[in-house]
Formats: C-alpha cells, structure tokens, sequence
C-alpha cells in the first residue's frame, strides 16, 4: 500500500504506476455528470473550490444534515466514471487536476489527458459506500447544492485512508485497456 | 402498512440477502490471495458488514426502486401505491434511500424518490390470500450496462437459435468489463418485446442465486455463461480475477415470428433484494430471502 497525501504534486503522481494499491488522504471534491457537462461548457467553479493539485472524485454521496447545520457523510462509494469521458480530459488540463477518483475506468482521451498532463485514474471499490463513507472524516463545504441536487453537488470532503488502485497512470498505462483486450481473445475462443 | 414498508426498504438497502453474501465469499476462497481481485472482494465483504451494522445504505446509489407485488383478487392496488410512496418518502427521509430521482424534463430532483413512474410498481394477482412484497433496488451504474439484442445479429454470428443467445448474452458480459460494479449476476429474457424482454429479465433477480431453472436447456445455458464468464478474466471491478459473474438467470417468453430479441439485465455486487409476506393487519409476517 502506497500512502498518497495531500498536496497531490506532480511528482507524487508520476512515482505511481497501474496496479498500484494506495491510501488516499487529503483533500477531495466530488464532481459528476452535471459538474462535468457545466465545467466543460466554460462554467466557472466556485470560490472557494480549486483542483490545481487536487483531486476530484465522482460520487454522489448520501449526505444527512446534523442539526449544528454541519453534514455527516452516510454513503459515498464511486459512481460510474465513464459518463465524463466526453469532459474529463479537458477538465484535467484546463484545471490543473492530479488524480481522478472513481470506478469502471475510463477512455482514451482520459488516458492522453493524464499523460500529457500528469494525472492518475484511481479505481474505487464500487459499491463498497459504506467503508468508504468510514473514510470521509469531514465535510467542509457543498456548492452547487441547489443547481445540481445533492447527489450532483460539489461536496467538499476530507478523507483519510482511502483505498484505491491506480488502473490509469501518467506514463500512458490502462488497466482496463490490458483486461478488455485479453478477455476479448478470451471469450474468442470460447466462441 | 407503511411502517412494514419502510423497515423492507430499510432492509433491503443496507443487508444483503445471505444468498448473495455466501456466492460473494465463495468467491473470495477462488480468488489469488493479495491480489487486487481477493483485495476488492474484501472491502465489499468489510462493507457488507459494516451497512448492517450500521443500518445505512450498501451502496449509495439506492438506484431504481422496483415493487413486485402479488396480491389476491379483489386488493386494492391504489391505496398499496399510494402507501408505499409515503414510505418511499419517510424511508429518504431517514437516509436508508438517497434523494435519487430527477425529472428528466428538468433535471429537478426534489428530493423524495417520488414521482412519474417512479417507483415502479408490478402487481401480479394470484389465487392465496397472501400479500406479498418483493423489493428490488437497482443501481444506475449495473442498468446501464444492461444491453438488448436483436437476432439475427451479423457481427456477433448470432442466429436464432440458443447458439446466438449464448453469443450476445457473452458479448454483453464482454462489453460490462468491469463497469456494473461486478462481480455481477445477470438476469435474461430470451424473447417477448423490447419492453417485456427486459422487464421479464429483471423478474430473474427475485430468484434465488443457488436454485436451478427448471427447464433443462435453460439450466444448461445458465451454467455455460456463468463458467464461460469467469474464464474471461475480467474480475471484480474488472481488476482480472477468476470471478467475473456470480450467477446467471435465464427465462423465455413468446416473441412474434419477425422478432427475436435476448434482454440482458446486469445486477452489480451489491444485490439489494428482499421480501416480505404481510399478514391481514400489513404487518411483517415473514421476510422471504
């Protein structure tokens, strides 16, 4: 287990590689399908939110409201990643993004995008909403909660120990390139 | 009535049937020890006990929320629905469901669950007095992995025959990799319509994972997939491993000469299927998985 901690450098990220397990800690926003389309579109972020560095991670948590009118994280498991492939690669570079926390993998334009710019996809147990809930220790922020719904907002989360495998690295390596096409020649002969 | 429908809900989203909890550590004694599939199969086990113990959905996603009903003759249906959107409401309310149904007009999501077809509701009259519930809540990331073929297809050498069915529903499983949050369990309907193909291939996931289908040519498909598929080396999350799938389902339906359709339905790990059987006051008699 490789332990990854916030600032997310350019340097940290390129020192990983695919197949790599590591324990994420740090700070993280959430994004997906409508933060995406809206970043994509030339919509801003909002002050107070930056991704130079950072990571983003696609989820729509379960968020319930405590009555201090601060929030507990209940649920927050990856949500399928493949939806932003039409995004990612611009919202990586145009932001300056180091890593992409999500599940299912992604294409590749996603691919280019983190070796032109050093950035890493790291692969999330899907589904698994309630260990990973364990390790969001904070929620510091939401925005968008009103334009997107909750699931859609940009949740502003601080993890520790956060478990993921790196399926994308910065050096043009995929994963799910390498299983897609051995399961290919796979299934062909069971053919 | 409502109060036994919000404890289903409950329920089914944060335990997982013991059915599908034994195939899932099964699969971790087949799986190479420290390797990134056996690591993922443990988080999921570690997460599977962690959402009991804490009453709190399995996976966020608390996906499409799916009634099947059988009631007796003469029951009244509408006050059922109207009910079990109440308890859909409450059980959101307390978290056991996320605030996961927006307009697609609009993209509002209003934060109930509640609306135009949802949830869905399927009520099927049978000649007992019994009334029962099935619940089934069905995540995004598993359905939109769910693929629909028209034979004869060309490019798969697909033909009308079970030859062609066995080649798209594998094309299917193919094209999943590891995007449905697999290992998966994938529910098929040879036949029917486009509409009725999947809904019917959805009726597979109320069957329990270790039965066998009474028909034998069906039995014999089932079990070609499911070995089939687990020597494709996708894995869990699609990490390569020897558990690609955790069972298949396969039913037939009718079709019309000029249609022959396979509606493959995918349901990720986290299989969130439950049942009760209410007694004459809607109390929970007993739960069914």
């Amino acid at each position: 287990m490789i332990k990854l901690t916030f600032p997310f450098t350019k340097e940290k990220i390129l020192a990983l590689k695919v197949g790599d397990e590591v324990l994420i800690s740090g700070v993280v926003f959430t994004g997906r399908d409508a933060v995406h389309k809206y970043l994509h579109e030339g919509g801003k972020l909002p002050a107070g939110v930056s991704l130079k560095d950072g990571i983003i991670y696609h989820c729509g948590p379960v968020m319930m409201k405590q009555p201090d009118g601060s929030w507990k994280c209940t649920a927050a498991g990856p949500t399928t990643s493949i939806r932003e492939e039409p995004y990612q690669g611009q919202i990586i570079h145009d932001f300056g993004v180091r890593g992409v926390i999500g599940k299912g993998g992604m294409g590749d334009r996603t691919m280019e995008a983190c070796k032109e710019n050093g950035c890493v996809y790291l692969h999330a147990v899907g589904g698994a909403a309630q260990v990973l809930a364990e390790c969001v220790k904070k929620v510091r922020n939401v925005y968008f909660a009103a334009e997107f719904g909750a699931p859609e907002a940009i949740w502003e989360l601080e993890i520790e120990d956060f478990p993921a495998v790196v399926t994308i690295d910065a050096h043009g390596n995929s994963l799910h390139k390498v299983i897609l096409a051995r399961s290919t020649a796979a299934l062909e002969e069971r053919l | 009535m409502q109060e036994s429908l919000v404890e289903l809900i409950r329920r089914t989203s944060a335990e997982i049937p013991d059915d599908v909890h034994q195939a899932i550590l099964t699969s971790l004694e087949n799986e190479k020890k420290g390797s990134l599939a056996a690591n993922a199969i443990k988080i999921i086990d570690q997460n599977i006990a962690l959402a009991k113990q804490k009453s709190q959905p399995i996976c966020q996603d608390t996906g499409s929320i799916l009634f099947y009903v059988d009631v007796p003759v003469g029951y009244d249906e509408i006050t059922f629905a109207e009910t079990a959107r109440e308890a859909v409401k409450e059980a959101t309310k307390k978290g056991f469901l996320r605030q996961n149904s927006v307009d697609s007009l609009t993209g509002r999501n209003d934060g109930t669950n509640v609306g135009h077809g949802a949830p869905a509701f399927h009520f099927h009259q049978h000649r007992s007095p019994e009334v029962s519930v099935k619940l089934v809540l069905k995540g995004g990331g598993c359905e939109n992995v769910g693929a629909q073929y028209s034979l004869p297809n060309e490019k798969l050498h697909a033909n009308r025959d079970l030859d062609g069915c066995r080649r798209a529903i594998l094309d299917a499983v193919l094209q999943a990799q590891g995007k449905g949050c697999g290992p998966g369990i994938l529910g098929v309907c040879i036949g029917g319509d486009r509409a009725t193909g999947y809904e019917l291939s959805k009726t597979q996931f109320l069957r329990r994972l270790e039965d066998r289908n009474p028909n034998a040519e069906l039995d014999a498909l089932e079990q070609d997939i499911l070995k089939t598929s687990n020597e494709l080396g996708i894995g869990p999350m699609g990490f390569g491993g020897k558990t690609t799938l955790l069972g298949v389902k396969i039913c037939a339906a009718n079709r019309v000469p000029a249609s022959f359709f396979v509606s493959v339905s995918y349901m990720c790990w986290a299989y969130r299927r439950q049942g009760v059987a209410l007694n004459c006051e809607s109390k929970i008699q007993k739960w069914l998985y």
